[in-house]
């Protein structure tokens, strides 16, 4: 290789860097098409879907009652003080709900798996490359992709809208606590004027990103799994990465998504 | 028959084959023996396709599997059973889905065919009754016979070990050899083992390739092996420390 002056080199290093960002963007983009083949080619590995179903939902679902009740508690004084100057506590029952719903809901539950699951299924299947049960699988001409990734993504497709939806019920539940019990709100007007102001469309928001969420959490995590270095070392660092490329990534399409849906 | 034909292949500047060619016979046993870290399973890994060489090729019954992928590929690889090295066991299955595992997904037995077939697979490597347990709860050299009986429940025509009995006692070494010997002369397979067992791996091997220096430096009978005047074959079979 002829050795470049001194003055381009900078411009070679940008130039570097940007080639292997769209390399490495092709391989993230071409692991989710093969996995979306293979996800629509028989034969389906069932009990493993259920696995992941145990593996991502059920074993967050603490965690998700636990986030979602103080998310609502603080929701509901932070609000109930802030309507309270203009006068219109009234809303408050309104205003926690659609937050949750459309907003928090959805990005605080996917943000909460993606720790608590994303980073395991990480290190699992990280795990499994670096002690060659990913090569096992291949050389009994198995599909490693059908075994770990389209279970995974199937599972966060179904589990993480229900996820949410739990977390918006705790939440709303967690600011009529506060609003009511504690602040002296009527129940009446908390729950009464949700019902007026809480659309479908507001659902449908909050549907569509937790659907986009679940996806794209565990095809980060179970790529970043696959494509991990060398090692416990290689392992921990594929872990952290899937965890801030996920949360990035749900804040990111969160924003997009805000912006498209109605 | 498998040939390799010139195969190079290096790591990120290290060079670690540099033109390997070796043809194993079908139907018989190929040891290969060579210095830790000197290419061994890179090796055996472009023969099983997990591997792209630089340049050369690897002819499965005339058929370059260096060239192959996808269904191609997994069509010669169904032929195969595979032994690695660190056994790659399942570690979320226990031992006895472990063996199971390829009975029930690669060959899709049903599920009454499986279980005896299981027990039996254990059963001929000593190992009765651990099927319950869990990979992590049992001793290394549990393990590796576990990953043995995943390899031959399958009754492949290929297998390959990589270092099979490295970690086992003596006794246990020897039972492995013998286990496998028999079952050759049972099925008749074609058996590639990489292993460091030196002299006892010599009396079931057929034919015996050195690897050293990136290269295959001497092949042949056991018999031939052992009387090769080449000095590296010599230092290495008699563990002679480096000068
Ligand atoms: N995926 C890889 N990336 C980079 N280097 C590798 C890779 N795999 C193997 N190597 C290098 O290739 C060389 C040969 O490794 P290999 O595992 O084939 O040795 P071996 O002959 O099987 O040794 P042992 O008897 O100890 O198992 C080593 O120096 C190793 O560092
Ligand atoms: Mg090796």
């Amino acid at each position: 290789m002829k050795a470049t002056p001194a003055l381009l080199r900078p411009v070679e290093l940008l130039g570097g860097g940007a080639v292997s960002v769209v390399e490495a963007l092709g391989r993230f983009g071409a692991f989710f098409l093969e996995a979306v083949v293979v996800l629509f080619t028989p034969p389906f590995k069932i009990r493993a879907f259920l696995d992941r179903i145990h593996y991502i939902g059920y074993r967050s679902l603490l965690i998700i009652l636990l986030t979602g009740a103080f998310t609502g508690m603080v929701l509901g004084l932070q609000i109930f003080i802030t309507l309270s100057r203009f006068g219109s506590e009234a809303f408050l029952g309104p205003a926690v709900a659609l937050s949750l719903i459309r907003e928090l809901g959805p990005v605080l539950a996917a943000l909460m798996v993606t720790g608590r699951a994303g980073s395991a299924l990480t290190a699992e299947i990280g795990i499994m490359r670096i002690t060659e049960q990913i090569d096992a699988l291949t050389v009994m001409a198995l599909n490693p992709m059908r075994y770990l990734v389209v279970p995974s993504v199937l599972a966060g497709l179904l589990t993480f809208p229900l996820m949410t939806a739990l977390f918006d019920v705790i939440g709303i539940f967690g600011g009529y606590l506060v609003g009511v019990r504690l602040l002296g709100l009527s129940a009446g007007t908390y729950f009464g004027e949700m019902q007026t102001f809480v659309a479908l469309e507001d659902i449908m928001t909050g549907f569509w990103k937790s659907v986009s969420f679940g996806v794209i959490v565990t095809w980060v995590a179970t790529y970043k799994g696959f494509h991990v270095g060398h090692g416990a070392e290689g392992v921990a660092r594929a872990t952290t990465q899937s965890v801030v490329l996920a949360s990035v990534l749900i804040l990111v399409w969160d924003y997009f998504l805000g912006s498209v849906l109605p | 028959m498998i040939q390799i034909e010139a195969l190079t292949k290096s790591f990120r500047g290290q060079s670690v084959l540099r033109g390997v060619s070796l043809t194993v016979p079908t139907g018989a046993i190929t040891v290969i023996i060579g210095r830790s870290g000197g290419g061994k399973s890179v090796l055996l890994k472009h023969v099983i396709g997990l591997l792209r060489p630089d340049s050369g090729r690897v002819l499965v019954d005339g058929e370059d599997v260096t060239q192959l992928s996808g269904e191609a590929l997994d069509r010669v690889r169904r032929r195969y059973g595979v032994v690695f090295q660190g056994g790659a066991l399942f570690d979320s299955l226990t031992c006895g889905d472990n063996v199971a595992f390829p009975l029930r997904e690669k060959l899709r037995l049903p599920r009454r065919d499986v279980g005896p077939r299981v027990e039996a697979a254990l059963a001929q490597v000593g190992l009765e009754g651990v099927g319950a347990k869990y990979p992590a709860e049992i001793s290394g050299g549990m393990r590796k016979r576990v990953a043995i009986a995943r390899a031959l429940v399958t009754e492949p025509e290929i297998i390959f070990f990589d270092e099979p009995t490295t970690g086992l006692d003596p006794i246990l070494v020897n039972t492995i050899h013998r286990l496998i010997r028999a079952l050759h002369e049972r099925y008749h397979f074609t058996a590639v083992i990489v292993s460091h067992e030196i002299p006892s791996i010599f009396e079931i091997a057929h034919r015996v390739a050195m690897l050293g220096d990136g290269r295959i430096v001497e092949e042949g009978p056991p018999d031939t092996l052992q009387a090769s005047a080449n000095p590296l074959v010599q230092q290495f079979i008699k563990g002679e420390p480096e000068p």
